[in-house]
């Protein structure tokens, strides 16, 4: 009887435990499968790349800081398993998205050119 | 003599601004549209301070020369929040120079998610006086004539009025559209009075690069407003219209200038609006307020 109790308190914190992994990931989980699966049209071009990295300093360090290591509090890392399991559509569509609730803002008001260099900046700067 | 003087002072002064301006770092600019009285569904970033400076110069009918400035100070409060404060003056050629009050506005995006359409609501009150001629928007039967009163006269004239937009804009392919519909109100009598501004817009060029005299950095549109009569007399008669293309540069120091030629369209508006804009965006800026009291 002691046996089940713990299998399945263990089995429910399993569910707690992947439902709270999957509010970090949900993000690309709301993602339309068109958009999900778009490629980089700029995926490893130096110049996009230099660019985004402009975009970057300007728009997105303040919050994620220089290094994007995140800012401590509420906006988190950029270098994280998290971005690197994302496709390059996800990371177009969040940022075109953002995420009003939580202090994201949308950036549908840059070129989508300028959204693909962020993504390639993005990618450049996984290790 | 004085001629020569001046236009000599003048290009070493702009001379001297093209200079500053090149070697100051570059940064990306919000981007935000480069229009004067039509709202997009851009708002600040949270935390982010932007500082702009309006003008607007014209001459009405049979009235003096002026020039109107509105200093605005937008503030991101959360991602979907942005609260503004707009101090308004102007001077009047042969009259005089006084300020003409102010106007305190908050725009919240009605949805989360980004659509097609993006239903933004704006809600603002003001307390300015009969002299003030920013423009920011026209309503009602709102023309030339009331531009052309004395200084001493308008300014007697006070005005505490509520103002509802409704702001609908789409983000689509590089293009921004944008349509607010207006209700205005003053509180203390009247009926209601409405107007309208619709632009559209678009980067002339949609990769980033960093230069600052390049096509990149430059943002073209037009913008048509005006007013539509009030619950009275819901009419175009008796009403101005404007049409005016606008653009918008982006320059280093994270600061934008944009300018915008209007024409009015009846003989109820003026025949001409010269508008000049300077925004300087400061960003964090909450968060280094909070640590400078701490
Ligand atoms: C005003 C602060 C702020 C700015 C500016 C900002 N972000 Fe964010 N960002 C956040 C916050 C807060 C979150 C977390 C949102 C959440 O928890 O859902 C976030 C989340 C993200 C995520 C998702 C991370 C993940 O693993 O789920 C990405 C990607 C991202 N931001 C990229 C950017 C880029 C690129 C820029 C610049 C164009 C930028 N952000 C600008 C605050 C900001």
């Amino acid at each position: 009887m002691k046996r089940r109790i713990s299998v399945a308190l263990g089995c429910l914190s399993l569910v707690f435990a992947l439902a709270a992994g999957g509010a970090r990931a949900s993000h690309w989980q709301n993602v339309p499968e068109k958009d999900h699966a778009r490629a980089n049209p700029m995926a490893g071009n130096p110049r996009a790349v230099a660019g985004g990295a402009a975009i970057y300093k300007g728009h997105c360090s303040h919050c994620h800081g220089a290094d994007a290591m995140g800012n401590g509090k509420k906006a988190p890392s950029l270098k994280t398993e998290s971005i690197r399991s994302a496709t390059d559509g996800d990371l177009e569509w969040f940022l075109r998205q953002g995420d009003l609730r939580h202090g994201m803002p949308s950036w549908s008001s840059l070129p989508q050119a300028q959204r693909w260099q962020l993504v390639a900046y993005l990618r450049s700067i996984q290790q | 003599m004085y001629r020569v003087l001046f236009s000599r002072a003048s290009r070493f002064v702009a001379l001297m601004a093209l200079l500053l301006v090149s070697t100051l770092p570059h940064f990306a600019h919000a981007q935000d549209k480069p229009y004067f009285v039509t709202y997009s569904q851009d708002l600040e970033e949270p935390g982010n301070l932007e500082i702009e400076s309006k003008t607007a110069l014209a001459q009405p009918n049979g009235g003096n020369r002026y020039g109107a400035y509105a200093a605005e100070f937008e503030y991101g409060a959360k991602a979907w929040w942005t609260t503004e404060l707009y101090l308004d003056g102007q001077t009047t050629a042969n009259e005089s120079t006084i300020p003409t009050g102010f106007r305190w506005e908050n725009r919240f995006r009605i949805l989360m998610q980004e659509h097609l359409i993006n239903p933004v609501l704006y809600v603002e009150f003001e307390n300015i006086s009969g002299a003030d001629k920013t423009m920011l928007e026209v309503v009602g039967h709102d023309g030339q004539s009331d531009l052309a009163s004395t200084n001493a006269e308008a300014r007697e004239e006070h005005e505490h009025e509520g103002e509802l937009k409704l702001i609908l804009s789409s983000n689509v392919h590089d293009w921004n559209i944008s349509e607010n519909f207006i209700a205005e109100k003053n509180l203390g009598h009247d009926p209601w009075e409405f107007g309208y501004a619709v632009a559209a817009s678009r980067p002339l060029a949609t990769m980033y690069r960093d230069c600052t005299f390049c096509v990149q950095k430059l943002t073209a549109g037009v913008e048509a407003y005006g007013g539509l009569g009030d619950v009275w007399a819901l009419t175009m008669r008796d009403t101005s219209h404007y049409i005016a293309p606008v653009v918008g540069w982006d320059l280093p120091g994270r600061s934008r200038l944009t300018f915008s030629p209007g024409f009015g369209l009846t003989d109820t508006s003026l025949d001409r609006v010269y508008r000049v804009g300077f925004a300087v965006e400061i960003p964090g800026f909450g968060r280094q307020l909070q640590e400078g009291i701490r």
